[in-house]
């Protein structure tokens, strides 16, 4: 049984459908990354696994456990790293920590706290108002805060997103422990190398559709960059040509 | 290769949760409780919320001050107007200010994740807000009372706590509401007031009732009434405040 099951998702901003009859597991331990134009969806998607929206139609299931039913119980199995760090930028780390280990109902939690503020490299700043961290510390922590309750599915927004070259460095080999230690990730990236290079399995949305669904290593040279280029034509020449463009594409469902 | 990967997880930190072993009403009231202490902690540091309050609130019963010729005009009657108009005006900057700072970096979004229900959040931030009003107000009466010859007395506190808690509970409702439109600051004072009528009205009368002296006698039902509408706003704040703050 799958970790995260995606069944037939969709979701509609007044006019606007954001995401069509999305369908695809992730299998625990699996790290999945979603690539796709800018609008394609992969926020939103993300955002509706992370219980962040509720779906149009569709369901999602963790862990044998629908969403829509048991969200706030779902909610202590996922981890989520967005764009914005999610954390009070007037407190600081530790602070920031100690309030979100409460939440997720974490007892003696300290020991824990300063494992994850070591793991992050942020040990030394621990004190220091949030406010006062560079954009690359704050995602450090803010991946503190989403590895606290020790999560089964990791949700990464473009985690990349502003960092430096050697932010970027430390990400990446964060994120390849954090596999090997078998955590399940969902990232979403526009960095194809990067974020394919981490992945087991790799996803395209392109107007709010999956267009292509492959195991990364089963990739041929330059099969993804060819499809994320049609994933793009499919995003700006609409529907029509999606059609067209789909049968040069493989493995969506 | 998932058992495999499951066999090589290297040993976490050691994680024990409550949710596993307490959970229920426990679990609630400490997470509510920890929403109150993050309120409370920013606000030791920054002193952004309560400064405002406090100085709006001051410069209100001055202007009023001066604007009336105390010689002509009597007190008793203007007066509690004058003090609620302080509180409550002071009061809205207050909520406006509390939830702009969680839409801040997506904090509250955080706060969504989290595994816990909605009226939580309703519940911690309705507490930080009614500490942080009522240090303004305690802060405040003896200056008005000072600039306006009233006496001060105890017997006004349940009368202001009642009143406030009124304001607090539809407040935190309709500022959580706001907090997701780009005209925020202006539309709580224009949804909330229409909705606070009955709670101001009533307060207003009963802090007259105070400050000319009445008894207990005379206050038990303005004081009725309001435990009437607080009770009213805080329930349906309650049962509101998911649809309010979901997508």
């Amino acid at each position: 049984m799958p970790l995260l099951s995606v069944q037939r998702l969709s979701k509609q901003f007044g006019v606007h459908w954001a995401l069509r009859e999305v369908s695809f597991d992730v299998g625990a331990g699996d790290v999945v990354t979603l690539f796709g134009p800018n609008g394609a969806g992969k926020t939103t998607l993300v955002r509706l696994v992370a219980t962040l929206g509720k779906p149009t139609s569709g369901v999602i299931v963790l862990d044998g456990r629908p969403l829509k039913a048991s969200a706030a119980s779902v909610r202590q199995g996922i981890g989520f790293v967005s764009h914005q760090p999610l954390l009070y930028p007037d407190l600081t780390a530790h602070e920031n920590l100690t309030f979100f280990a409460r939440l997720y109902g974490l007892t003696e939690s300290r020991p824990r706290i300063d494992a994850l503020l070591g793991r992050v490299g942020l040990a030394h700043r621990a004190d220091d108002p949030v406010r006062q961290y560079s954009r690359g510390m704050q995602q450090r922590l803010s991946l503190a805060r989403a590895l606290l309750h020790d999560p089964r599915l990791l949700l990464l927004d473009e985690p990349y997103t502003g960092l430096d070259p050697v932010a970027t460095d430390w990400l990446n080999r964060l994120l390849a422990e954090l596999s090997q230690q078998g955590h399940t990730i969902l990232m979403t990236s526009h960095d194809l190398q990067g974020g394919a290079a981490l992945a087991s399995r790799v996803l395209i949305l392109a107007g709010g559709r999956l267009v292509f669904a492959a195991d990364a290593a089963s990739l041929a040279p330059g099969e993804l960059a060819a499809a994320y280029l049609a994933a793009g034509r499919v995003a700006t020449e609409g529907a029509r040509d999606a059609g067209m463009t789909a049968d040069g594409l493989r493995g969506a469902p | 290769m998932t058992t495999t990967r499951e066999e090589t997880r290297a040993p976490a930190p050691p994680i024990t949760t409550e949710t596993t072993r307490r959970g229920g009403l426990a679990l609630y009231l400490a997470q509510v409780g920890a929403l109150v202490w993050k309120d409370l902690a920013a606000e030791r540091r920054t002193k952004e919320i309560l400064s405002a309050m406090l100085v709006f609130a001051l410069l209100v019963v001055l202007i009023f001050n001066f604007a009336f010729d105390l010689r002509r005009v009597e007190m008793d009657l203007v007066g509690p107007g004058i003090l609620w108009v302080a509180f409550t005006f002071a009061g809205i900057l207050g909520l406006n200010r509390a939830f702009a700072l969680e839409k801040d970096r997506g904090a509250l979004e955080g706060l969504m994740l989290a595994p816990m229900e909605r009226s939580a959040i309703y519940v911690g931030k309705l507490i930080s807000t009614l500490l942080l009003m009522s240090i303004m107000e305690i802060a405040i009466f003896p200056v008005y009372a000072l600039l306006n010859n009233q006496p001060i007395r105890l017997d006004i506190l349940p009368v202001v706590f009642m009143g406030t808690l009124g304001f607090v509970a539809a407040g935190t409702v309709i500022a959580a509401m706001a907090a997701n439109t780009r005209t925020r600051e202006v539309l709580l004072p224009i949804l909330l007031f229409p909705i606070l009528v009955p709670v101001i009205i009533t307060a207003v009368g009963a802090t007259a009732i105070v400050v000319r002296g009445g008894g207990w006698d005379e206050l038990a039902a303005p004081l009725s009434l309001l435990a009437i509408f607080d009770i009213v706003f805080l329930v349906a704040g309650f049962l509101v405040f998911e649809y309010v703050i979901e997508e």
